[in-house]
């Protein structure tokens, strides 16, 4: 079946051919195929505010609104001065007018950019010090914006500003394509403004990192701990350990928002440990490593190995490791996994991390913080299910309960967060907003339920989430996700066994699933059939009357 | 450094820039011959051929370009300054 294709609307104030064409290039990678919808340039306002206008007749599954510092600045000019102070305050009343005449388009995301700094040199650093000047608006401007994002879901910021900074304004601008084409961007900016755009949207679709995979020596500390000695590896105020320690406390914020963090290292394991026990100056700790690999054998083996512990997509992991050839080699056998190819000199390694926005991310949930342990557990349970010999055994060892629910306050975000990450046991991969899940969750039509997971190694949180559209006696089951870290559980058998006690006290007689294959989610292929479906045309089909319980060993908390 | 040096250089910027690999410059080709030469290819070419030469050309003098013999003419003048 062909995909639909992701729609994308461009709105820019100056000319916008070159962002189109490198964000056609940017998105290559994309696994959806993309159609681009560009308006005559300065049409932002008429586009958006005239509900019958070719955008909402093109309803796009994202907008990009780019606007600029210099078209802003002409707008300044022509307020009188004795309403400058109050610049911004209209602007943003105009973007919360276009903002709410966006609404009509359903499930829309909207990029919108923020402003470039520049200086209208007008007041000099006075500036800062009085509301009638442009940066003083400008700034207003840009921190209304994000507050704007900050409390709508469906709202993502293009940090231009940003990008300005990190650049320089000669290379962002050019002067001289402003005056002949319009353009606001420099011809070479136009790559990384699209590619920008393209974190973001990769983000949205449900495309970005969870695991950042770490060398140890020369990437967490300087030197080798094999060789060197705990007394002589650099970490710390003194000369170039002092970049160590800073990647360390950066490493220690990415997990601290989510992302899952291994190590990999060609090392002694005992050894490898000592620094984490013994180092005054190490920031990570042992709690924040999810898996801890170091041996002799390939890195490429043991990446392997943490992925089979993680069970996330390659696609979702980096592997930073100052040495070329290790990451020569884990690129060629694992294409899909992001490795960076450092800078030669350490003391830039942090600054071009941190440059390269490996981790964009479309949502936070308060589950983040407690993966890494949930893994840590994970790592456990493979231990142990190495000394049963039946698995049957083991999982009845485990003492599985899960918690049953319809949707409520509680699990809405977590259960959003799942249809936007979870791709590989996905049967659907429809994706829903927070505000999707809430009005799905109070609408007679569908039916609700998500299932938690605890056993003796601590609690999986919210692992599996499934929606039911009730088409009178016959129930379609419109998504079934779970998370792969509770694979080989049982978790299935025990899903559909719940589905099916509702469907007969409701007096439902027919179950309907779809399995609409992605790149990703091959997994789930026979799902159906496994579960004692039968085929039908393009669905699968289980009569009620026809449901045998199938062995699990998860009891109902 | 002589025109027609200029022109075999630029003649490999434009094929690289419109992806023709046969296209043949003459001083007198304007915009008009060649399909793929626009106002976006344009502004690539004039980045490319800034980059190539070293030189930086002024607002008005990109817009003041009629063919490639006004463009050779200019590289021409701007890497001997």
């Amino acid at each position: 079946m062909a995909q639909p294709k992701y729609k994308i609307a461009l709105l820019g104030d100056s000319a916008t051919q070159f962002i189109v064409k490198s964000l056609n290039l940017s998105l290559k990678d994309l696994t959806m195929d993309i159609d681009i919808f560009e308006a005559d340039y300065n049409q932002i306002e008429r586009q958006i505010l005239d509900t019958t206008s070719e955008l909402y007749q093109y309803a796009p599954d994202v907008l990009i609104v780019l606007q600029s510092s210099q078209k802003l600045l002409q707008k300044f000019y022509k307020q009188p001065l004795e309403l400058r102070h109050l610049f911004a305050d209209q602007e943003m009343a105009q973007m919360d007018r276009m903002l709410l005449a966006l609404t009509s388009i359903p499930k829309l995301k909207i990029i919108w950019s923020n402003y470039t700094e520049i200086n209208d040199g007008v007041f000099g650093n006075y500036g800062n010090k009085t509301n009638k000047s442009f940066i003083y608006q400008l700034r207003k401007i840009n921190f209304e914006i994000m507050h704007r994002a900050s409390t709508n879901q469906a709202l993502f910021i293009n940090d231009l500003s940003l990008l300005q900074n990190r650049f320089g304004m000669a290379q962002y601008f050019d002067e001289r394509f402003y005056i002949n084409a319009n353009m606001t961007i420099g011809v070479e900016m136009t790559q990384h403004v699209a590619r920008n755009i393209r974190d973001i949207i990769f983000a949205i679709t449900g495309k970005f990192k969870k695991c950042l995979i770490l060398d140890l020596d020369n990437t967490l500390w300087g030197g080798v701990i094999g060789d060197d000695g705990i007394e002589n590896i650099q970490l710390g105020e003194l000369g170039i350990g002092k970049v160590f320690v800073e990647i360390q406390a950066w490493a220690k914020a990415l997990k601290d928002r989510g992302i899952i963090l291994a190590v990999c290292s060609k090392n002694n394991e005992e050894i490898a440990k000592e620094p984490f026990d013994k180092h005054p100056d190490m920031v990570l700790q042992w709690s924040d490593i999810a898996v801890f690999v170091a041996n002799w054998e390939s890195k490429v083996d043991n990446i392997r190995h943490i992925q089979s512990i993680l069970n996330i997509g390659f696609d979702s992991m980096v592997f930073v490791d100052d040495n070329p050839f290790e990451r020569n080699q884990v690129r060629e056998n694992i294409p899909e996994i992001t490795v960076p190819e450092l800078p030669e000199d350490p003391a830039e390694y942090l600054s071009f991390l941190q440059n390269c926005n490996l981790f964009e991310t479309a949502a936070l949930s308060e589950n983040d913080q407690k993966r890494t342990e949930q893994y840590q557990t994970e790592a456990k349970r493979k231990e142990l299910q190495k000394t049963f010999t039946n698995e049957d055994d083991f999982l009845q060892s485990l003492n599985m309960v899960s918690e049953v629910k319809s949707f409520d306050a509680f699990t809405i975000p977590r259960v959003a967060q799942l249809t936007q990450r979870s791709n590989q046991f996905n049967l659907r991969t429809v994706r829903y907003s927070e505000e999707d899940i809430r009005k799905i969750g109070e609408s007679d039509r569908y039916l609700t339920f998500s299932f938690t997971l605890e056993d003796i190694y601590g609690d999986n949180g919210l692992i599996s989430a499934i929606i039911i559209e009730k088409r009178a006696e016959v129930w379609f089951i419109d998504t079934w996700i779970m998370s792969c870290r509770v694979l080989k559980r049982g978790m299935e058998n025990f899903v559909l066994q719940i589905i099916m006690e509702a469907a007969k006290t409701s007096g439902a007689k027919q179950l309907v699933g779809e399995y609409l294959p992605t790149a990703k989610n091959q997994l789930v292929q026979d799902h159906y059939s496994s579960l004692g479906f039968s085929p039908q045309d393009a669905f699968w089909i289980l009569n009620t009357d026809d449901f045998v319980v199938r062995k699990n060993f998860i009891e109902r908390k | 450094m002589e025109l027609n040096d200029i022109l075999q250089q630029l003649n490999e910027i434009f094929k690289d820039i419109l992806d023709l690999d046969t296209l043949v410059l003459t001083p007198e080709t304007t915009a008009r011959d060649v399909e793929e030469w626009d106002s976006l290819s344009h502004i690539q070419i004039i980045v490319a051929a800034e980059k190539h030469f070293k030189i930086r050309l002024t607002a008005q003098e990109i817009q003041a370009l009629e063919n490639v013999g006004d463009m050779c003419k200019l590289v021409q003048k701007k890497s001997a300054q």
